[in-house]
């Protein structure tokens, strides 16, 4: 992977003019995008989109066909996968997870565990953590890296709405205090737009990006998601109190500092958890 | 010392099971036990190969093992449906091989030897071949340990860790034809899979790391090997079916503790 001269200002991992095909099919053209230090970054997308690939493609699991990734010298990079299926026939425990490929101190897997919220839990074996242990398992295995940049596939799928959330104030709590780039996949729009700084609407190929607020009321992101889902974003961007039929409020501009307080919306909203596209 | 036949038959499978009982293990994590078939019946065509070209009977087992292995995990890699592709090459190889080895004069006699291994008749130079070939799988073993597992765990978490999952697969498949080939005298071409999977099986229900798995199953094969033997000598039954006979048992002994241990 080329490496580019030390000193000049760069980002983390970046992508030039990308494109990953599966046999004859294209399924990302043309995508060129950069992370920046400390920055959560959110790729959303119809299914199908291409958003996991760009991911895989990014992290070099699945080949190019054209393009290039460049990462800056010796990143740190934690990686979460959408899921890790472990064979129950492979006995394996939290403790020992957390040393794969390398091997970390009891004190630092201790500190990891209880940051996540699994503390006390090295013992327990990985086959019989439920998802959302699983996934805070993996997400303090990739903290012991001390990363740069977290990259998350989907990391809240199969966990109800309450996880959900949970979890994503977590990875917001660790942005803040580690100062880890955050590069996530998820189709939990209404979170996404309101705990990103960026937002890159894919379906093939970058739609369109920017800000939430932005990307939300760009006429590529309503094609792709319709307005229903700008009803949704709207309610979140807005106090929460106001009566509204249909599921549909007017857009209106966003107001720009509304989208993190919005975040922290209670789950007995009635609202909660829709997903009006 | 080594004069003892008892003695040596004795090293010869507490050898083989230091390098079976890791590689076993993976051979379970990764459901490859329908693999170990096929590399293990190609077994009797390299013998074939070795009596018809005057070879070492280890090398030529050593060779068809390795290409054996070769294709199999090419085809894996390539998506090919592996039960069927599997269940093709592990049954057309032992039957390859049988038909080839019918062609060679004098040997018919001691086929079964091929088939059911004949560790009663380890010699010397069996002796330092089978424990080269197992400190070789096992050193092996060792020095990727960490990425090995870090694949077999999930070929995207190795590949984020900057680990090659091709190269892990590939050192697996030179293991497990080293071990084929160490193996044969032991307990035979048809058997060799058994001494992978079983001392693994059982451990699984007494271990609850890779590393502690991987040491169980080294000590229940070892055991199993020194039980056949014993049951062979006493029963005057043939060692290699006997050795896989008390492993099966050790393995029904250990799957109803892991069930009483759970309840």
């Amino acid at each position: 992977m080329p490496r580019l001269p030390k000193g000049r200002r760069m980002s983390l991992i970046s992508a030039q003019h990308i494109s990953v095909a599966f046999g004859a099919a294209n399924v990302l053209t043309d995508v060129s995008l950069a992370i920046d230090q400390s920055e959560i970054v959110t790729l959303i997308g119809p299914n199908g989109s291409g958003k996991s690939t760009l991911l895989r493609a990014l992290l070099g699991i699945v080949p190019l066909a054209s393009g290039q990734v460049q990462r800056a010298p010796d990143l740190r990079l934690g990686y979460v996968p959408q899921k890790l299926a472990i064979d129950r026939a492979m006995p394996m425990t939290v403790r020992r997870f957390l040393s794969l490929p390398q091997n970390v101190r009891d004190k630092d897997a201790r500190a990891a565990l209880a940051r996540v919220g699994l503390a006390g839990q090295e013992g327990a074996q990985m086959a019989q953590l439920s998802g959302g242990q699983m996934q805070r398992a993996m997400l303090a295995r990739a903290l012991l890296t001390d990363p740069q940049i977290l990259v998350l596939d989907e990391p809240t799928q199969g966990l109800d709405q309450q996880g959900e959330a949970a979890f994503y104030r977590l990875i917001e709590e660790l942005r803040l205090e580690t100062g880890a780039a955050v590069l996530m996949v998820s189709h939990d729009l209404h979170v996404v737009m309101a705990a990103s700084d960026r937002v890159i609407c894919l379906n093939g190929h970058i739609c369109c990006q920017g800000a939430p607020h932005v990307v939300s009321s760009a006429p590529e992101y309503r094609a792709l998601f319709g307005l229903g889902t700008q009803g949704a974003l709207a309610l979140y961007q807005h106090a929460h109190d106001h009566v509204h039929d249909g599921g549909h409020v007017p857009a209106g501009p966003a107001p720009t500092t509304g989208a993190k307080d919005a975040f922290g919306r209670s789950p007995t909203d009635p609202h909660y958890g829709h997903n009006h596209a | 010392m080594l004069d003892d036949f008892l003695i040596r038959a004795a090293l010869a499978g507490i050898g083989l099971a230091l390098a079976t009982g890791p590689l076993g293990s993976f051979v379970v994590w990764r459901r490859m036990a329908y693999f170990g078939d096929a590399t293990s019946h190609a077994a009797i065509l390299g013998v074939a190969l070795a009596l018809a070209l005057h070879l070492p009977i280890g090398i030529g087992t050593l060779i068809v093992a390795l290409a054996m292995a070769g294709t199999v995990s090419t085809l894996a890699a390539k998506g090919w449906a592996m039960d069927t592709t599997l269940g093709v090459l592990a049954h057309s190889a032992l039957a390859f091989g049988l038909v080839a080895i019918s062609y060679v004069p004098n040997v018919r006699a001691d086929l079964s030897s091929y088939l059911f291994g004949d560790i009663l008749a380890v010699s010397r130079a069996d002796l330092a071949f089978i424990w080269g070939g197992a400190a070789l799988v096992l050193a092996l073993l060792i020095w990727r340990w960490q990425r090995l597992l870090t694949a077999t765990l999930s070929e995207d978490l190795a590949h984020a860790s900057g680990i090659n999952p091709s190269t892990e697969r590939l050192t697996l498949t030179i293991a497990l034809a080293v071990v084929v080939a160490v193996a044969l005298k032991i307990v035979g071409a048809l058997l060799i899979a058994a001494m992978l999977i079983i001392p693994a099986a059982a451990a699984r229900a007494l271990s609850r790391t890779p590393e502690s798995m991987a040491t169980i199953a080294a000590f229940i094969g070892a055991q199993a090997c020194l039980g056949g033997l014993a049951l062979s000598l006493w029963q005057d039954t043939p060692a290699g079916p006997s050795i896989i006979t008390i492993a099966a048992l050790i393995f029904a002994a250990s799957a109803a503790f892991g069930r009483a241990a759970h309840k």
